[in-house]
């Protein structure tokens, strides 16, 4: 994500955070909890909310930064509208999901991590979606795309705006 | 719901319950583990509701969303129970014919039947599919059975009376000998033997003990933890309390990925209904044993599944493993003795109390006992969840449950144990799977991943597909792995780009050694094996990518190039309209040819030229043909002439 955009509009009203944050009033040990609720209610984590959970719970901000830093499910800048996650667990990986993984880095000009400069898609990998089954698997915002090829993972991604 | 407070007063409600079910009234149960669900069960269960009110049959037919019945490949899965007739790959516009076809009419509707690739024969019963007949489903058997949100399904099926057995009828001690005695060992990866987890943390010193299950599956390719807890919640949850009784532990967690939504959810509520009934809280069954349970989401992180690190994170902090000179069962969760256990290694206890650990001990081999599950993943036709006797052989798991290799390819190897086990060759295939032999043949039981591969997977590119994950995944806190691992990423990585040197093999079998001596915990110690085992059992690959530059099974982009074999291609524009660098030439009636130059190997013309022509190629190792010259493209079509 390139610095410069308007992102202070995606975070949701601050009512919403301070709540997550009074459920564990002064507990420490909820830190990630906390940090998982804001992340899924605001979908990344701004700066000042994690100011108000290191003052409420009482936790030095370095460590809720190490926490932040440390595990996939958080992110410091905000997110695109549409998420896609690309399954490289082994089962997708030997059924070809590297390919499906260069046709989508190709298609939208981002690496796994990055979100797109229009805020449009977020694209993720993921070590394993539990349904090898349909392997090579590619998730757009929930929706499952089973046994995709590069060529229809182009397609299912033109469709959205 | 009235709290259940003895052993008489939950056989009385389960009475109750039974009596008001009909063992004879129809009952539909759909497969709404996370695989069905992403093939369309959702919508399946829509259409089967909607069609049941529209038939008149609301109130005469049970419905049931149950967890996954582990046959993946074929989902969604519908059972139509008392006949257990099993349908598969079910779509709503399938729906309307079930009911008033099986349902009203009692009557089988052949086609959504499975076939008998051998045989061709159709199959009825769910029973009698070779996927499920050389199965032993004993932990997983109930998960096609029950709707994970209920109580009173897993009651019906004698639900929670391990736990009353345990309570009322023995001692914490008899609970932890029976569990010594069956030698049951952990199933989440090291194969430490249950009870004697047990006992330590029993014996150790403190008032406050602590039980936890170990959810946070990370291994790529095995999801048998999470359909557990999706589809049996309660199964868990009964195993936990009743190791926390032999243990003396009032306080548990249930560590759960986050990754895991369905799971997350399910726990909560089956939480929620054993505190209603009263097999959590105080008093539980009028025991005076006391026992709460919180759930923990794990945010991301392969590490945080070794016990230590999720101990570590239980206490709200970054989730690295420390060093165990003391075992985590003496100094676990905030220095308190910790108990932790795999899902499906809590949820065999309940078997054990009911039936015996002599029971228990009869199943399996001489150093591992009972069942485990496997999931059996990759270039295998039967994808799915199978749970087996352990000493089952490879190659019965594979063909006889698996049915084997898709699209007449060759078998090439098995990698089980996830990214810390280790690939196995087609002449072990006759091995008997246990903890024991799995380590002898250099990998691991795992958690029970086993990804099958064929002739298409090259053995240099999975060991640095491993590196490349664990890389990742290190914590980068100890430098024996956290260096270690990348240096020999990056010896793979340089193999696979065809830029191997003579002597990279035995450098990597150094570093392999130095990185499993010297790392804190078991990510690093174990990160070598994918790439021992593939040296060890596929060395030739190795050298044929450092030496002739060739990748035997035509994976590393670096090392192939794709050509048109002339005298097949049939000009018919498919691959040069797809082709997304523009990099093939050549038009109606004329042979196309691939620019090399242009050329990204993306792979698609190979993906998109019909199979009747198959006149893309893979080439590795000898230089691509010359183009052929442009007078000589043209493509005389005298047939269609005549």
């Amino acid at each position: 994500m390139k610095e410069g955009k308007e992102v202070k509009a995606a975070a949701t009203p601050n009512g919403k955070i301070d709540q997550i944050i009074d459920k564990y009033q002064g507990d420490s040990s909820a830190l990630i909890q906390v940090l998982l609720e804001i992340q899924s209610e605001n979908h990344w984590l701004p700066k000042e909310a994690l100011e108000k959970v290191s003052e409420k719970l009482e936790v030095p901000l370095n460590q809720i930064q190490h926490v932040a830093t440390f595990y996939k499910a958080f992110s410091l800048v905000p997110r695109g509208r549409h998420e896609i996650q690309v399954c490289m667990g082994t089962a997708c990986h030997i059924r070809g999901a590297p390919r499906v993984l260069d046709a989508v880095q190709d298609l939208l000009g981002i690496h796994p991590g990055e979100t797109d400069l229009d805020l449009k898609f977020s694209l993720n990998t993921v070590n394993c979606l539990g349904c090898c089954a349909l392997g090579p698997v590619m998730v757009v915002d929930g929706k499952y795309h089973g046994k995709i090829t590069p060529t229809e993972a182009e397609k299912v991604l033109k469709d959205y705006d | 719901m009235p709290r259940i407070n003895s052993p008489a007063e939950l056989e009385e409600l389960r009475k109750g319950i039974l009596s008001n079910r009909d063992p004879n009234k129809p009952c539909i149960t759909l497969c709404s583990g996370t695989a069905c669900h992403a093939s369309g069960s959702k919508e399946v269960a829509a259409s089967i509701e909607e069609e049941i009110k529209k038939q008149g049959l609301s109130g005469k037919v049970d419905f049931r969303k149950t967890g996954c019945h582990g046959f993946c490949e074929r989902g969604p899965i519908v059972v139509i129970h008392p006949e257990k007739i099993c349908y598969l790959q079910i779509k709503p516009e399938d729906v309307p014919e079930i009911i008033s076809q099986t349902i009203k009419g009692k009557k089988v509707v052949e086609r959504l039947l499975y076939t008998d690739p051998s045989t061709n024969e159709k199959i009825v019963h769910e029973f009698e599919i070779p996927f499920y007949k050389n199965q032993e489903r004993l932990v997983f058997g109930s998960n096609g059975e029950i709707d994970p949100t209920s109580i009173n399904d897993y009651l019906a099926l004698g639900g929670y009376s391990a736990l009353a057995k345990a309570l009322s009828e023995m001692t914490p001690e008899q609970v932890l000998e029976e569990v010594k005695k069956s030698n049951l060992r952990g199933r989440g990866g090291g194969g430490f033997p249950a009870g004697r987890k047990w006992e330590e943390c029993r014996n150790a010193p403190g008032e406050i003990k602590y039980v936890i299950v170990n959810a946070d599956e990370g291994d790529p390719g095995a999801y048998m933890d999470r359909s557990l807890l999706e589809g049996n919640p309660h199964s868990v949850l009964e195993g936990l309390i009743i190791g926390a009784y032999a243990i003396g532990s009032h306080e548990g967690y249930i560590y759960v990925r986050q990754e895991y939504p369905f799971a997350v959810e399910n726990v909560g509520i089956a939480i929620q209904q054993a505190k209603e009934h009263g097999f959590l809280g105080e008093n539980i069954l009028g025991s005076g044993f006391d026992f709460t349970v919180k759930v923990h989401r794990g945010a991301g992180a392969f590490v945080s599944g070794e016990s230590s690190a999720l101990m570590t994170a239980i206490e709200g902090r970054v989730g690295e493993p420390r060093p165990k000179y003391i075992h985590t069962a003496i100094k676990g969760v905030w220095d308190r003795p910790s108990c932790l256990n795999n899902v499906e290694t809590w949820a065999t206890v309940p078997l054990i109390i009911n039936k015996g650990a002599d029971w228990f001990a009869q199943l399996g081999t001489e150093g591992s006992k009972g069942t485990k599950i496997f999931s059996l993943v990759g270039k295998v036709n039967n994808t799915g969840l199978v749970e087996v006797p352990m000493g089952i052989t490879l190659r019965d798991i594979i063909y006889k449950v698996g049915g084997g290799i898709p699209g007449d390819k060759k078998f090439k190897a098995v990698q089980t144990g996830g990214p810390s086990g280790g690939c196995i060759p087609e002449e072990k295939l006759d091995m008997k799977v246990d903890f024991d032999e799995l380590a002898k043949a250099g990998s691991m039981m795992g958690s029970g991943g086993m990804i099958v591969m064929d002739e298409d997977t090259c053995m240099v590119d999975l060991a640095r597909y491993f590196l490349d994950f664990l890389s990742d995944e290190s914590c980068g806190k100890c430098v024996p792995c956290r260096e270690g691992i990348r240096q020999m990423l990056k010896i793979l990585t340089n193999i696979t780009k065809g830029k191997g040197k003579e002597g990279d093999i035995e450098l990597l079998e150094e570093l392999s050694e130095v990185t499993r001596d010297a790392s804190l915990c078991a990510l690093g110690r174990t990160a070598a094996n994918p790439v021992l085992s593939t040296i060890r059992y596929f060395r030739d690959e190795y050298e044929a990518h450092i030496k002739e530059r060739r990748c035997p099974a035509y994976v590393c982009k670096e090392l192939i190039s794709y050509y048109i074999d002339p005298e097949k291609c049939k000009a018919c524009m498919i691959c040069l309209r797809q082709c997304p660098a523009g990099a093939i030439s050549g038009g109606k009636n004329q042979i196309h040819v691939i620019n090399q130059d242009k050329c990204t190997k993306c792979g698609t013309c190979f993906e998109v030229c019909p199979p009747r022509f198959g006149a893309v190629k893979k080439i590795s190792g000898e230089p691509v043909p010359p183009p052929i010259p442009e007078e000589a493209r043209m493509i005389a079509r005298e047939s269609k002439e005549k």
